[in-house]
């Protein structure tokens, strides 16, 4: 008989399993992991160094494509911590507009993870459904910024503009016909909000849907059950954060514990794990979905009863009013200003964090007084996830590390940077 | 937040440099030697179960502008441009600075400590044995800043492409880098050269006096 050796298999970069450019060294003893050693970098960008050759709103647009799944959120922590160093308040419908993208963006990302995840062990169906609704959010996006991913809608101070009256519809082509496109614009009729409050009536159907497919299903216990179980003191340890760390039993949310905006406000609950496997962070991830869905569902209804400003009255930070701009000299001059050279942001550093869909992002920025940032420090909660690669994996057979990297919910433009 | 600042202070009064509170942040100065065992004491006395943060930070153009703006001057836009303009180093030889972040997820409190670093002998020890979190951090520090760790046992390179020279999120590392790739048809396979686009300045960096922000008046 022959003997069997170890050997090193490489993983990646291009592998329709790493979830991007995953480049992974995989000590093999047969087919049961010995070492994962994960190369990253591959995207790498340089968005710290960038952010601080700009003034400071010009590298909002950055923090899209960071994260690119959860974009909004992304953003948030960015503005919020100028907002910090400068002492701004922000008004409070633009803090309920950004709770409510921001829980859109959580939804987006859980969509994108599921759909990924299930396509990753062998269930194609999900895929196609999370899309579906994913489709909906996305247009959502592109109602209020423009933009169907990357949004640069927050804005320190407040956001962009406030949500329009009037949902874009589709229209007729030589593809579709009048009949179609009438079916499709039923739920585009009124106003961002009606939309999204049809979406919020619909999703918790949707979540059913995901569910009865993956939940009970038989194969799926099988590849995650049992597959990279966390500790809840090794979870800590290793830096885990969001759904990684509820998934192995600790109650712990910013939006809970350390709220910003006005999630003190709202109604919602926080999903744990028992196990801390595989299994118990999907179960976490969907009811966040969920819970999620609560919360669009209440700040629809407060912004539809509160209408109001949507970013500051202040024109050293916000651009004035492009009306006013029009026959006041005072005006014109700060929007000069304030395109052309930016805001000069007060000495000092903050650590601003929020609770992303994956964890906790943080932006650690250090300014010297200047309209440049002095360091952008971008702490992503991917990192420390991937970090913990080789101890999730050891042991387990070669199919099961997939389902670790999908478990981990990582995307490489934040842990790339 | 204060209860704890004062109680780190009484504490850690041996080993402490400096702690300071400022917007509702409290941020530890410690010395480069006693960094581990001060970690060690946070973690098993103060509870700070997760390192959620550590990175690098290069001080050496800290406080400096391109741009005069206190007096007029005959330079016009390009002085920014070509650096001629103002600029005022702080050099006190700590060039460097390690930045940790610390949750304590039983009492909900945060920490931020920071350690600053000589700029020819950028070494610190490393607290991978207090935090496991910290190995891949203090790859990136070191990566990206030059600041070696001690006592870390898998130094490497982590987001820098193989081969990398220098350490580009330091001040003096050019923003558009050193070294460009391309594929070579003739050599059948990539090459590096030096990069071939200019570096611009599309906005001066300017530091402006602002009295809102002045310290003692608020």
């Amino acid at each position: 008989m022959a003997e069997i050796k170890n050997y090193t298999l490489n993983f990646g970069p291009q592998h329709p399993a790493a979830h991007g450019v995953l480049r992974l060294i995989l000590e093999m003893d047969g087919e049961v992991i010995e070492r994962a050693d994960p190369h990253i970098g591959l995207l790498h960008r340089g968005t710290e160094k960038l952010a601080e050759s700009k003034p400071f709103n010009q590298s909002i647009g950055y923090m899209d494509r960071l994260d690119y799944v959860s974009m909004m959120c992304n953003e948030h922590a960015y503005v919020m911590a100028i907002e910090k160093l400068i002492g701004l308040e922000v008004p409070i419908r633009a803090q309920y507009i950004r709770v409510m993208f921001d829980e859109i963006t959580r939804v987006l990302n859980h969509l994108m993870w599921l759909g990924a995840h299930g396509l990753d062990i062998g269930a194609m169906t999900v895929f196609l459904y999370c899309f579906r609704e994913r489709e909906d959010l996305m247009d959502c996006y592109e109602a209020v910024s423009g933009a169907r991913m990357h949004a640069t809608y927050y804005r320190p101070g407040g956001v962009y503009r406030d949500l329009p009256a009037r949902m874009p519809q589709y229209q007729t082509s030589k593809w579709h016909n009048e009949k179609e496109v009438k079916k499709k614009n039923s739920n585009r009729e009124g106003s961002l909000l009606d939309f999204i409050e049809d979406f919020t009536t619909r999703f918790p159907k949707c979540v059913d849907e995901y569910e009865t497919l993956l939940t009970d299903n038989r194969i799926w216990k099988q590849r995650t059950v049992g597959i990279g179980v966390v500790s809840p003191e090794r979870a800590m340890q290793l830096g885990f954060t969001g759904p990684m760390l509820r998934g192995s039993g600790i109650e712990w949310d910013l939006r809970r514990k350390q709220p910003y905006e006005v999630y003190d406000k709202l109604d919602f609950d926080i999903p744990i794990g028992k196990e801390g496997d595989c299994y118990d962070r999907y179960l976490v991830r969907v009811e966040e979905m969920r819970q999620s869905n609560r919360i669009i569902k209440q700040c629809v209804d407060w912004l539809r009863a509160n209408p109001g400003p949507v970013i500051l009255d202040n024109s050293k930070v916000a651009p004035p009013k492009r009306a006013v701009m029009k026959d006041d000299m005072e005006a014109l001059i700060h929007h000069f200003k304030l395109f052309t050279e930016g805001y000069c942001v007060p000495e000092g550093e903050v650590y601003s964090a929020i609770e992303h869909p994956k964890g906790e992002f943080g932006i650690y920025m250090v300014s010297d007084g200047a309209n440049k940032p002095y360091r952008v420090k971008i702490r992503a909660p991917g990192f420390p996830h991937l970090a913990a690669m080789n101890e999730m994996s050891k042991g387990h057979m070669l199919a099961d590390v997939v389902a670790i990297i999908g478990t981990m919910d990582i995307v490489f433009g934040e842990i790339d940077r | 937040m204060q209860a704890l600042k004062a109680k780190l202070e009484q504490d850690f009064a041996d080993e402490l440099l400096d702690c300071d509170s400022d917007r509702d942040e409290i941020t530890m100065h410690v010395a480069a030697e006693q960094i581990v065992a001060v970690c060690q004491r946070l973690r098993d006395q103060y509870d700070f179960e997760q390192l959620l943060d550590l990175c690098g930070v290069d001080y050496s153009e800290y406080g400096g502008s391109a741009w005069e703006t206190k007096q007029s001057s005959e330079f016009g836009f390009s002085r920014a441009v070509d650096g001629m303009g103002h600029a005022e180093p702080v050099q006190d030889g700590l060039r460097f600075a390690v930045v940790y972040h610390l949750l304590s997820i039983k009492h909900n409190q945060r920490l931020r400590l920071k350690v600053r670093l000589e700029a020819d002998s950028p070494v610190v020890d490393s607290v991978t044995s207090v935090w496991n979190s910290a190995e891949w951090f203090e790859r990136e520090a070191f990566d990206l800043f030059g600041i070696l760790f001690n006592g870390h046992n898998d130094l490497r390179r982590i987001l820098t492409d193989y081969g990398f020279v220098g350490h580009p999120f330091r001040k003096d590392f050019p923003l558009i880098g050193n070294v460009e790739m391309r594929y070579d048809p003739d050599k059948k396979r990539v090459v590096y050269e030096p990069v071939s686009i200019e570096p611009r300045t599309l906005v001066p960096r300017v530091i402006r006096d602002d009295n809102r922000y002045h310290k003692d008046q608020n």
